[in-house]
């Protein structure tokens, strides 16, 4: 079997002529594999969808329960046929429910692994290496200067400044799904356990979790109407970063603003989004998780998207290894 | 350099003055000696530190990692010691443990023990052994681009906050103390005296004035001041201590080498204030000469007999710091003006005088004088409360400078050069020019330069002009359309003007700066030579 017999970029995303499936298509199709909930990744619209329990869950939090027409879950491991070609899916330690999608046919197995990180996270099910002929990863932080540190010094640097500035309120930006109850699950392991306040738009997604084990403390609403600015001192408010610049974000006393996001590692972003505390957590792997990953899967050949392809693409004819950007459109890292 | 690194990671994200004063504050509560001292002396520009060239640095990492991906990194970040600093380790590394990391005292005492051919061997291993935190904050240090956006005002502001000391106490002190500043903080932690300077003859900052605003002196009472000439020449302090006598300026250079004249006069003991003229003194009876005749003496390492004949140096006193070795600082205005008086009057008649005071009653008598002085190089005057001790530093209240009415013209932009340092991507020094008439009708001639005055919204218009109406370009220069119905019309302020046979136009002029832009003027409504002529001439009239 030739390799793009089994995948290959199209305008939708990845296809399999094969098995007659996408993976993570960006525009409505007949059959979609779905490797996580981000919303650049999982859309709605499609008519049957396979994906882990969590991700089908998420989509109907997201977009309601008529996001597709049918749906079925696979389980971790578990090897199901689509018009004779096996997929089975596999953690990628990106956020709840994320997989890897390991797709086969004819002794030729090419794994999808989606968007995914190596370092220690309680939110979600960790990284499994599947050994495979191709490898096609994701290259969002895909430059030498990535190097994401140990996410408890971050948030250690969020607990300093709750001590130094006692009367500010922290606004700490974090995306919907999986940053912001990392976010919160990492207060918790740091020790901080008075109340976190949420902004709405992330309640549903934090029950989610919570259902499904991740304990997260004592979450409040940020967005009480009637609610004094001094209510807020001192408090710790996890928000989507896009609602800062609302009404929303004046409500509190003397905002300190803090994201949670691994573009904080270059001073220039943090400096342009008017951001005063940057935290560096990603949920994507840094360059020495990619090069790391590549080494220990060792496939014959490395397909890389989503991101600075070019550089990991070097990186790997510097290694003796086959590799090709797949410059699919229509990812925007919504994760990080 | 963890601490450090910190600190300068929060610094330059935080926007409010009073989050800067809690960063520094606490850092220099948390942070042993002694590199507090050294945080303190890098963040107030007297860190001194061997240098290390970017290209060094480039080839250092260059042996680590492949020119391309290099290349791409350097592309993303745009900043070539963060480049460095973030790519520096290629592997995942095994997290050093803080303590195990260099400390600043340890980087900048070892930096600076190097010979020329160790700091290659140096670097890289500091390198190795910071994080990349640690790197960005050393490689800032050692290629003298460390920007952080806090004054030495504002670190010494921080200190007296961390020790409830008075800021002017610290001011007055800092000259004569070095890092890494033991005794400074042992003094401000109550563990210690106050340190005692080694010699009187060292710079002791000096005592400004603020402008006279709006409405300034009407609730003060007259008989509580005393006005004095404020003379045009360089405010300068001398100081004598036994053999060793200096000459600084009022920013603490020493300028000593360039006025044989005045230092082998200095016959007295102890510290003194004044402004620094070409000319004959008061006690001679011989006129004072122009900024422009001192200008001859300035910014030159020697001076030869004939300069010396030609454009004799003296000083006119304002305040005693230190007689003999007691600091009179403490004692009141006119305490010092007694003391000062007697200083005055046993030195050299050719080279010493006193400002003498200005006798008014009320304030709008001393306005009438101020627009009207008696002598071409006044401009102004000075205004001092009588109890006023002599404190370091620019504070609100005890001294103001009434200054005659600054100069204003409207001239047109004529050439933009790009600007240095921040700037460097801006076209943020002007050439501007004024009318005068040439053999086939009226031509721009360029009268000065100025390159502040304007705000950075300002700049990015006036950059925005240069960009889309460059005519000729000169390597960095450009030149602009400069025509009666299109152009740039700035409103440009200055502090004196002089006639010049350096210049093209005939005049020049003092601190040129962009009072204002004139989006609402033509051209062609600018300013005519003759204009600033007139001024020369009123000038020399007042006499
Ligand atoms: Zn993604
Ligand atoms: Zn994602």
């Amino acid at each position: 079997m030739k390799p793009d017999q089994l995948l290959r970029p199209a305008p939708a995303g990845l296809y399999c002529p094969a098995g007659d499936f996408y993976i993570d298509p960006v525009r409505p199709v007949a059959r979609a594999l779905v490797t996580h909930g981000h919303s650049d990744h999982a859309r709605a619209g499609h008519g049957a969808v396979l994906a882990t329990q969590e991700t089908l869950d998420i989509m109907e939090i997201r977009y309601g329960a008529d996001f597709c027409g049918t749906r079925q879950s696979a389980a971790f491991g578990e090897r199901i046929g689509v018009n004779g070609v096996t997929v089975s899916f596999h953690p990628a330690g990106h956020v709840l429910g994320s997989a890897q999608i390991a797709v086969e046919k004819d002794g030729l197995r090419i794994v999808a692994s989606g968007d995914y990180k190596r370092g220690v996270d309680p939110t979600c099910a960790a990284y499994e290496p599947v050994p495979c002929d191709i490898f096609i990863t994701e290259a969002t932080f895909g430059l030498p200067v990535f190097h994401h540190p140990d996410p408890k010094t971050e948030m250690g640097k969020l607990i300093t400044s709750l001590r130094q500035f006692p009367e500010r309120s922290h606004l700490v930006g974090a995306y919907s799904l999986g940053k912001s109850q990392r976010v919160i699950r990492l207060l918790r392991d740091c020790g901080y356990d008075a109340p976190v306040y949420i902004h709405g738009s992330l309640a549903r997604l934090c029950d989610y979790y919570v259902s499904r084990g991740v304990e997260l403390g004592d979450l409040r609403p940020a967005t009480v109407e009637k609610g004094d600015k001094t209510d807020f001192r001192g408090a710790v408010i996890v928000g989507p970063p896009s609602a800062f610049a609302d009404r929303w974000a004046r409500r509190f006393n003397e905002p300190l603003i803090a994201f949670a996001s691994g573009w904080m590692m270059v001073r220039q972003r943090a400096k342009q989004g008017g951001v005063e505390l940057p935290l560096v957590i990603s949920d994507h792997c840094d360059w020495p998780e990619l090069t790391e990953t590549i080494r220990e899967l060792a496939p014959q050949e490395v397909w890389v998207t989503h991101g600075r392809e070019e550089a990991l693409v070097r990186w790997c004819e510097l290694a003796g290894l086959p590799a090709r950007p797949l410059h699919l459109v229509g990812y925007e890292d919504e994760g990080d | 350099m963890k601490a450090f690194s910190t600190l300068l990671d929060r610094l330059v994200l935080t926007p409010s003055r009073n989050g800067k004063l809690k960063l520094l504050a606490d850092y220099f509560r948390d942070t042993p000696d002694p590199d507090r001292g050294y945080g303190l002396a890098a963040i107030a520009g007297t860190l001194d530190l061997k240098s290390v060239k970017p290209a060094l640095l480039r080839e250092l990492v260059l042996e680590r990692m492949d020119a391309v991906l290099f290349r791409y990194s350097y592309d993303y970040v745009g900043d070539l010691a963060e480049t460095i600093a973030l790519v520096w380790d290629q592997e995942r590394k095994e997290r050093v443990p803080d303590e195990a990391e260099p400390s600043l005292s340890a980087v900048v005492t070892r930096m600076n023990a190097l010979g020329r051919t160790e700091v290659r061997g140096a670097v890289r291993d500091l390198l190795d052994r910071l994080d990349p935190s640690g790197r960005f904050a050393f490689l800032k240090l050692a290629t003298g681009a460390l920007r952080i956006g806090v004054s030495a005002r504002l670190a010494k502001q921080a200190l007296a906050e961390f020790s409830g000391m008075d800021v002017t106490e610290i001011e007055t002190l800092w000259h004569g103390l070095e890092p890494p500043y033991e005794p400074l903080f042992a003094w401000l932690e109550g563990r210690a005296e106050r340190p005692v300077l080694a010699t009187p003859a060292i710079f002791h900052s000096v005592m400004l004035a603020n402008p006279v605003g709006d409405g300034d002196l009407a609730n003060l009472d007259p008989a509580d001041f005393a006005a004095e000439w404020k003379w045009d020449g360089i405010r300068v302090q001398m100081s004598s201590s036994g053999a060793t006598r200096r000459l600084y300026s009022r920013s603490g250079d020493d300028i000593s080498a360039a006025f044989p004249d005045v230092l082998d006069a200095m016959n007295f003991e102890g510290v003194v204030d004044g402004e620094l003229l070409v000319g004959g003194t008061a006690r001679m009876n011989s006129p004072t000469r122009t900024f422009s005749d001192l200008q001859q003496r300035l910014n030159r390492k020697t001076v030869n007999t004939k300069m010396l004949e030609d454009y004799p140096a003296f000083v006119r006193a304002y305040d005693v710091l230190f007689e003999g070795e007691v600091d009179v600082r403490p004692a009141a205005f006119t305490e010092r003006r007694k003391r000062l008086a007697g200083l005055i009057d046993k030195t050299p008649h050719d080279r010493f005088d006193l400002s003498p005071l200005v006798p008014f009653s009320t304030w709008e008598e001393l306005e009438a004088i101020r627009r009207d002085p008696p002598d071409p190089v006044i401009e102004g005057v000075m205004i001092k409360r009588l109890d006023s001790p002599y404190q370091a530093g620019r504070m609100k209240g005890p001294w103001f400078k009434w200054k005659r009415d600054p100069f204003n013209i409207d001239a047109v932009m004529m050439y933009a050069q790009r600007g240095h340092g921040k700037r460097s991507s801006y076209y943020s020094d002007f050439t501007f020019g004024v009318w005068t008439e040439g053999p086939d009708g009226d031509v721009l001639v360029p009268v000065g330069k100025a390159y502040f005055g304007f705000t950075d919204a300002e700049l990015e218009v006036l950059d925005r002009f240069v960009r889309n109406n460059t005519t000729e370009r000169f390597g960095p220069v450009r030149a602009v359309r400069a025509e009666p119905a299109h152009g740039f019309v700035l409103e440009v302020a200055f502090e004196g003007i002089n006639r010049s046979n350096r210049h093209k136009s005939g005049v020049a002029m003092r601190f040129p700066r962009i009072a204002r832009l004139r989006q609402d003027k033509l051209p062609a409504d600018a300013d005519r030579l003759e204009t600033l002529m007139a001024m020369i001439d009123a000038r020399e009239d007042t006499r």
